[in-house]
Order: C-alpha cells, then sequence, then structure tokens
C-alpha cells in the first residue's frame, strides 16, 4: 500500500496535541471542539433573542398588560433579537460551528489547516457576543435602531441607546467580522488544500458545497458591514458626517453637514442580502445530505445542485437594493434590481424541485432529521413565495414596513434554516456524542415547532395585508379590523408555546448526553466520511494512522443488485462489485 | 483542470480514478500561500468598499479636499524603501543567506515602524493645524483611510516581528524562509494599496 505511506505525508506537519484540561476542553485547537464550544455559545445568545421575541409578542398580544414593557425595551427588543437571530445565532451556528464540525471530516482533513487562527475566531467571537451583551447595561440600554440600524436615526438622541448602545452593538459587530474573517479563511482554504486522496470538488457532499460557498459570501460581503461600522462610529465617536446630515432639531443644528445616509442603506444591504444566503446556503446543503440520506436516494441532479449554490452565491451581491425600493432610487434601478431578484429564483426554485424529486419514489425514513428536513421543504416554498412577491416593486411599497414583510422574513430566513439546524443536529448528535438522542422527544419537538411556527406567522401575512405596521410598539386607537386583536393574541399564545417547546430540544440534548441508548457507529447508514472514521466519535486528528480514500461520490444510496442500500465514499469498485452493485464498473 | 470543467464533471459515473492526489502532493507552505491570496482577496473588497464609499461622499458640496501635508511624501518613500527591503529578505532567503534575511527584515520592520511614527506625526500636525476629523468629510476621510491602512501595516509587523525576532535568537533561515515569503508578498500588497490611497487623497 504505497499510497498510504504517501497520504500519510501530512504527519510531517505533526499536529498539536494537546495535554492539559485547559488546552483540551478551552483553549482547545481541535475543529470539533471548536464547533461545539461555537454551537453553544451560539444556542446561548440565541436564548436571549428568544427571550426578547416573547416580550415583543406579549406586548402585542397583550398590550398595557405588562408595566415592564414600555415602547423603548420593545423597539430596543427588536433590535436586538433581529441582530442576534441573524447574526451571533445562525452564522456562527452553521459556520463557525456545522463549518467547523463538518467540513474537516466531509472533506477527509485531520483538521482545519490553521488551528491555531481557528481558535481565535471563537474567542473573538465570544468577545464579540459579550461587548453586544454589555448594551443591555449601559446607561440608555441597548440601542433601539432596528437591526438595520439607519443612521441619523441610531446615532440620534431620542433612539434608545444612541449613547451607548449603538457603539457597543458596533464594536461588536466589527469584532464578530474579525472572527468570521478568522474562521472564514480557514474554511475555505481547508476546502481547497486539504481534502483527502479522491475527494474531487465534485465528490464533495452538498453540505461542504453550501458551506464553503457561503464562506466566500461571508468573506466578501462582511467587509461592507465593516465599512459601514467603522464610518459609523466615526460619525458617532468623533462627530464626522459620513452618513449624518445636517439636522436642525428645535432650533439647534447637530453641528453636522451633509452627510449621505442613504450611502449607509447600500453598504449594509450590500452585506445584508448576501447574508441572507450565508444563513441559506449552508442550510440548503445540509438538507440536501438529510434528504439523499433518509430518502436512501442519491440526490437529484448532484450537478444542477451545485451550479446553483454557485450562480445564488454570485447573483446576491447584485441584488441588494431590493431592500431599498422605498428609500428614493431612479426607477431604472428599482427595475434592474427587481429583475435580478427574480432571476435569482430560478436556481432557488430548481433546488426545490430537485429536493422534492429526491423524496419521489424514495425509500423514506420518517425519523427526526427527515421530519425537520421535510418541514423545511415547506416553510421554505413558503417563505420564497411571498419572497417573489415582494421582489417586485408594485407589491413591495404598500407592504413595506408591514408585518407581510415580518411573516415572509421569518419563514425563508428565520424558520428554515432553524429547521434544517435542528434537523442537522438530530442526525450529526450520534456522531458528535456517541449517543442517540430521544426519539420521540424529537418528534414532539418537531411537530410542536412546526405547526407553532405556521400559527405565528401565517397570520402575520394577513395583518400585513390589513396594513399593521412592523416595529410598532402599540396602535393607539387605530384598529385595522375587528379580529386584529385577537389575531395578535393567538400568535403570541402560539409564540409562547414555541419558545417552551425549545427547552424540550434543549433538555432531549443533555438529558442524552448521559441517559441516551449508545449509538451504532453509522445510525443512519450514510456514505459521507465522517460516519467512517475510526472511532465512533472521532477523537484529534479524526483519522487514526491513515486518511481516508476516496473511490466514489457521496450519494450512492440503493445502488441497484448492491446488498446494502449505501455503498461508503470510501468502498473502491472491487468490494462495490462483490455487494453485487451493478452498473458501477468504471467507466 | 479549469474550475468549470470540473463542475461539468459527473461524479456519479467516475469511481476509483484518483486524479486528485491530495494531500500527498500539497505543502504546507502552498496551503499558507493559498490562506494568504484568500485574505487579500478580502482585504481587497474592504477598501474597494472604502473608496466606492468615500468617493460617493466626496460628491457632496461640502467636501473640501484637504492639502496633502508634504511629509506624505517622505512617508510614501519610506514605505516603498521597506517593501525594497522585504524584497531583498525574499531573494536572500531564497539563496538561503540567513545574516543577509536577517538584514533586510530588520530593515524592513523599522522602516515601515518609521512609517507608522511619521503617520501619526501627520495627524498630530493636521490636528495643530484645526484639521478635525469632525470640520470636514474630507479630513474625516484621511483619517480614515490612513487609519485603516496602518491597522494593516501593524498586523503585519507582528507578524514580521515574531520572524525578525526569532532570526535574532538564532533561528535559521529555513525556518522562517515561510513567513517571509508570506510577509514580502504582504509588504507589496499593502504598498499597492498605500499607493491607491494616496492616489484617492491626491485626486480629491
Ligand atoms: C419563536 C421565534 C420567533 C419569534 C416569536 C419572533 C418574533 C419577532 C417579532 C415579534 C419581531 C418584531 C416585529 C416588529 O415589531 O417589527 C421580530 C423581528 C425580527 N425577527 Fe424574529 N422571531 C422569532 C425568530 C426569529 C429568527 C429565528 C430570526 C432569524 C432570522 C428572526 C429575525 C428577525 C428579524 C431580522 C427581525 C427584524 C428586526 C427589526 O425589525 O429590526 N426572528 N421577530
Ligand atoms: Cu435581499
Amino acid at each position: 500500500m504505497a499510497y498510504v505511506a504517501i497520504a500519510d505525508r501530512d504527519h510531517e506537519q505533526p499536529l498539536h496535541h494537546p495535554h492539559s484540561f485547559i488546552t483540551k476542553w478551552v483553549f482547545s485547537q481541535d475543529h470539533k471542539i471548536i464547533a461545539v464550544q461555537y454551537g453553544m455559545t451560539a444556542v446561548g445568545v440565541g436564548l436571549v433573542a428568544l427571550g426578547l421575541s416573547l416580550l415583543m409578542r406579549l406586548q402585542l398580544g397583550f398590550p398595557d398588560s405588562f408595566s415592564f414593557l414600555t415602547p423603548d425595551t420593545y423597539i430596543q427588543s427588536v433590535t436586538m433579537h433581529g441582530m442576534i437571530m441573524v447574526v451571533y445565532l445562525l452564522t456562527a451556528l452553521l459556520l463557525g460551528a456545522f463549518g467547523n464540525y463538518l467540513i474537516p471530516l466531509m472533506v477527509g482533513a485531520r483538521d482545519m489547516v490553521f488551528p491555531f487562527m481557528n481558535m481565535l475566531s471563537y474567542w473573538f467571537y465570544l468577545l464579540s457576543v459579550i461587548v453586544l451583551l454589555t448594551g443591555f447595561f449601559l446607561p440608555g440600554g441597548a440601542t433601539g435602531a432596528g437591526w438595520t440600524l439607519y443612521p441619523p436615526q441610531s446615532i440620534t438622541g431620542g433612539t434608545p441607546g444612541a449613547g451607548g448602545g449603538i457603539i457597543s452593538m458596533l464594536v461588536s459587530l466589527a469584532i464578530f467580522i474579525v472572527a468570521f474573517t478568522m474562521g472564514g479563511l480557514n474554511y475555505v482554504t481547508t476546502v481547497l488544500q486539504a481534502r483527502c486522496r479522491g475527494m474531487t470538488l465534485m465528490r464533495m457532499p452538498l453540505s461542504i458545497w453550501g458551506i464553503f460557498t457561503a464562506a466566500i459570501l461571508g468573506l466578501l460581503a462582511f467587509p461592507a458591514l465593516f465599512v459601514a461600522a467603522v464610518m459609523m462610529l466615526f460619525d458617532a465617536l468623533l462627530g464626522t458626517s459620513f452618513f449624518m446630515p445636517a439636522i436642525i432639531s428645535q432650533g439647534e443644528s447637530s453641528g453636522t453637514i451633509g452627510g449621505n445616509p442613504v450611502l449607509f442603506q447600500h453598504l449594509f444591504w450590500f452585506f445584508g442580502h448576501p447574508e441572507v444566503y450565508i444563513v441559506a446556503l449552508p442550510a440548503f446543503g445540509m438538507v440536501s445530505d438529510l434528504l439523499s440520506t433518509h430518502a436512501r436516494k442519491n440526490i437529484f441532479g448532484y450537478r444542477m445542485m451545485v451550479w446553483a449554490i454557485v450562480a445564488i452565491g454570485a447573483i446576491s451581491f447584485v441584488v441588494w437594493a431590493h431592500h431599498m425600493y422605498v428609500s428614493g432610487m431612479n426607477p431604472y434601478f428599482g427595475f434592474f434590481f427587481a429583475t435580478t431578484t427574480l432571476i435569482i429564483a430560478v436556481p432557488t426554485a430548481l433546488k426545490v424541485y430537485n429536493w422534492t424529486i429526491t423524496l419521489w419514489k424514495g425509500n423514506i425514513r420518517l425519523n427526526v432529521p427527515m421530519l425537520f428536513a421535510i418541514g423545511f421543504i415547506f416553510t421554505f416554498i413558503h417563505g420564497g413565495l411571498t419572497g417573489l412577491y415582494l421582489g417586485n416593486v408594485a407589491a413591495d411599497i404598500p407592504l413595506s414596513d408591514t408585518y407581510f414583510v415580518v411573516g415572509h422574513f421569518h419563514m425563508v430566513m428565520g424558520v428554515s434554516p432553524i429547521m434544517v439546524i435542528f434537523g442537522a443536529i438530530y442526525h450529526w448528535y450520534p456522531k458528535i456524542t456517541g449517543r442517540m438522542f430521544n426519539n420521540t422527544l424529537g418528534k414532539i419537538h418537531f411537530w410542536l415547532t412546526f405547526l407553532g411556527v405556521y400559527s405565528i406567522y401565517l397570520p402575520m401575512h394577513y395583518l400585513g395585508f390589513l396594513g399593521v405596521p412592523r416595529r410598532y410598539f402599540a396602535y393607539e386607537g387605530i384598529s385595522f379590523s375587528e379580529t386584529t386583536q385577537a389575531v395578535n393574541a393567538n400568535i403570541t399564545i402560539a409564540a409562547l408555546i414555541v419558545g417552551v417547546t425549545q427547552l424540550l430540544f434543549l433538555f432531549n440534548l443533555v438529558w442524552s448526553l448521559r441517559k441516551g441508548k449508545p449509538a451504532e457507529h453509522n445510525p443512519w447508514g450514510a456514505t459521507t466520511l465522517e460516519w467512517h472514521t475510526p472511532d465512533k466519535v472521532p477523537g484529534h486528528g479524526n483519522w487514526g494512522a491513515s486518511l481516508p480514500t476516496v473511490h466514489r461520490w457521496a450519494y450512492d444510496y440503493s445502488v441497484p443488485g448492491a446488498s446494502q442500500d449505501f455503498l461508503p465514499q470510501t468502498m473502491s469498485s472491487e468490494e462495490a462489485i462483490s455487494l453485487g452493485a451493478r452498473g458501477t464498473e468504471e467507466t | 483542470m479549469s474550475f468549470f470543467r470540473k463542475l461539468a464533471t459527473k461524479p456519479w459515473l467516475e469511481q476509483d480514478t484518483m486524479d486528485n492526489p491530495r494531500p500527498a502532493d500539497i505543502v504546507p507552505a502552498e496551503t499558507a500561500k493559498v490562506g494568504l491570496f484568500v485574505f487579500l482577496a478580502v482585504i481587497t473588497f474592504l477598501f474597494f468598499l472604502f473608496f466606492v464609499a468615500i468617493h460617493m461622499r466626496a460628491d457632496y458640496e461640502d467636501w473640501v479636499a484637504l492639502s496633502e501635508p508634504s511629509l506624505l511624501w517622505v512617508n510614501t518613500l519610506l514605505l516603498i524603501l521597506s517593501s525594497v527591503a522585504m524584497q531583498g529578505a525574499r531573494s536572500a532567503s531564497r539563496k538561503g543567506e540567513t545574516n543577509a534575511v536577517k538584514v533586510n527584515v530588520t530593515a524592513g520592520g523599522v522602516l515601515t515602524v518609521i512609517f507608522l511614527l511619521g503617520q501619526l506625526f501627520i495627524w498630530r500636525q493636521l490636528i495643530d493645524d484645526g484639521y478635525y476629523a469632525a470640520s470636514n468629510p474630507a479630513n474625516a476621510a484621511f483619517y480614515l483611510l490612513t487609519f485603516v491602512h496602518g491597522a494593516h501595516m501593524l498586523g503585519g509587523l507582528w507578524v514580521l516581528g515574531k520572524t525578525g525576532f526569532g532570526l535574532w535568537a538564532g533561528r535559521r533561515v529555513e525556518s522562517v524562509a515561510l513567513s517571509v515569503e508570506l510577509c514580502t508578498t504582504y509588504w507589496h500588497y499593502l504598498l499597492l494599496v498605500w499607493l491607491v490611497v494616496f492616489g484617492l487623497l491626491l485626486s480629491t
């Protein structure tokens, strides 16, 4: 086996083996531990965001019943909830946690290529979370500018947190971007450089394609947010006027002269729209693997799926101004951006068809990860269709800033990636911990969450048609229809139920860690490399003495004639033929 | 194979074909270079966005271009010299001449430090002359760009510093060849960025 010897040349670059508890579990450079650290921090801060959303819902469902809710706390909650969910929860969880865990294992590497930088990435992320949360305790509280942080209002007196909260938010974002860049460099370079023998780009599982493309998007899009944040910090701290226009308030000039607030919006959305795909693409990728594995069928149209991921990534950089239809722009611009927005729907729709066709005549196993994956198809189609609708200037203008938009983006970028994340956590839980989760609890979690989110967000579309505006604390005497208040109360009850259900999920994770039944080595019968490590729960360096060699793509499920319904990526054609597989001869 | 050709392969038909001999052929140095390349792409985007944003802001009539302090030319020269020194370090390290590497790396580092001090001195001067960041967007843009560029130089100095001190502590050239290589690329790149920044400042 001369190959093995060559393939293990990487031993020349000795792995850094940790010795003490601190270097093993705290300042660890092992991608799997960093992934878990990222995941736990993200879930922790995500719970804060969930709590904030429930506060908002209490106010909307039962106005004036809770004295601790004021207009200020409401808008602060909206802002922090939105920003935490999008950046500190979803981005960190999908790339920091899943990216870290899956990339080296799925491409057959021993670790990320720059482990030290990878560790720094996590600690910077943690720092950014801490700085963000200090906003709550500063005088004036957290910022209440809305998650879009539009100036001048975000840094003008009268907005909650205009003195301290916004600074902590901007500084935290800048730190987060540094953290992301260090992580992103690792993800991209590892995929490019550390794939094992035989793992060509087109043999990578779609999870990796999604994460890889998303990491590139992030590396190119986050700088825009960085520029916006730094310039706004200048405006807020040094009194410059990059964004701050001349303002006369109560007869007094603010001192600033002629800045350009729309410039901020361009920068923000040049980041903000790709950000949607930074969270969507990893989710697309992982859900493809989940669907294929649990339907025991190869993913339909693998090449198209890869092309669609790459195409969506590229187009996502030229649609940003569809968030600015009401900011005032040249109508031709509006036309251009409406067109690109509709174009991006084409590869997206293609993916949806391919997922659905993958299920067609599959040997579907309705276990918990699969339930969430199928749930995702529903929520994503739903949110995607309303997105097409809003992409048209004529439909968007009356619906802008109503609950229709809130319903839309929660379906498409809130609930959908979360469904995949739940599915993925259940799917890889046995790999990470070596134990199975509790199936019944998982199913209860799925059904309550799935039906719950529909009862939350479906009615919001209706409220939007009635004209109920978003980011409002109370509707002071305006009743949009007789039922508005009742609908809102129902939504709140559904939200509380969904919120509490998540505790069930956390309980399941923690409880199964100890009490779950020991998992088999490859409980789902999956083909991908991470299920074929020498140890059930891979140790430091992942692959024991020698790196794996890949002989086939990641989707050989139910190959005709074969006596087992999956052929691992590591299986050579001789072995496959000896299992009776037909149509696998060398071509 | 080009990227697009790769994307056109049909993975479900191919088995066992070993046209991907990684990682046996991949040396760590190459990986570090790829990493640096990706990083340079990121800062290209960052500076590009700064330029676009400042350019858009400069269209407003309250923008009063500031007359560049002549010391800026001296600083530019310093930065060019440091890049030259780094180039010297790189070729010396390829020839394996430890001493020449040591001298050149030190020269490059010191020149860069002087450059940064020079930039600070210019800030001081401007502030003394009443060119506050808040008084005009052009001033603010000047502080902003020099600050961001300087911060990137500082990051480079950290790595270069480790290399340099290692050399003085007696490390051999082979063990620092990679960082010298990468630092040189980074220095040239930041020089280029600086020239663009400088050009932008001169043109407004
Ligand atoms: C149980 C789950 C959730 C509930 C009940 C919920 C509820 C809400 C509510 C009530 C608002 C404020 C609407 C307004 O007054 O304008 C809001 C805003 C928002 N939510 Fe959620 N949300 C949930 C999950 C998520 C998730 C997973 C995301 C991730 C993308 C998300 C992202 C946002 C964003 C970006 C905003 C806009 C903030 C702003 O207007 O500045 N939410 N959510
Ligand atoms: Cu968008």
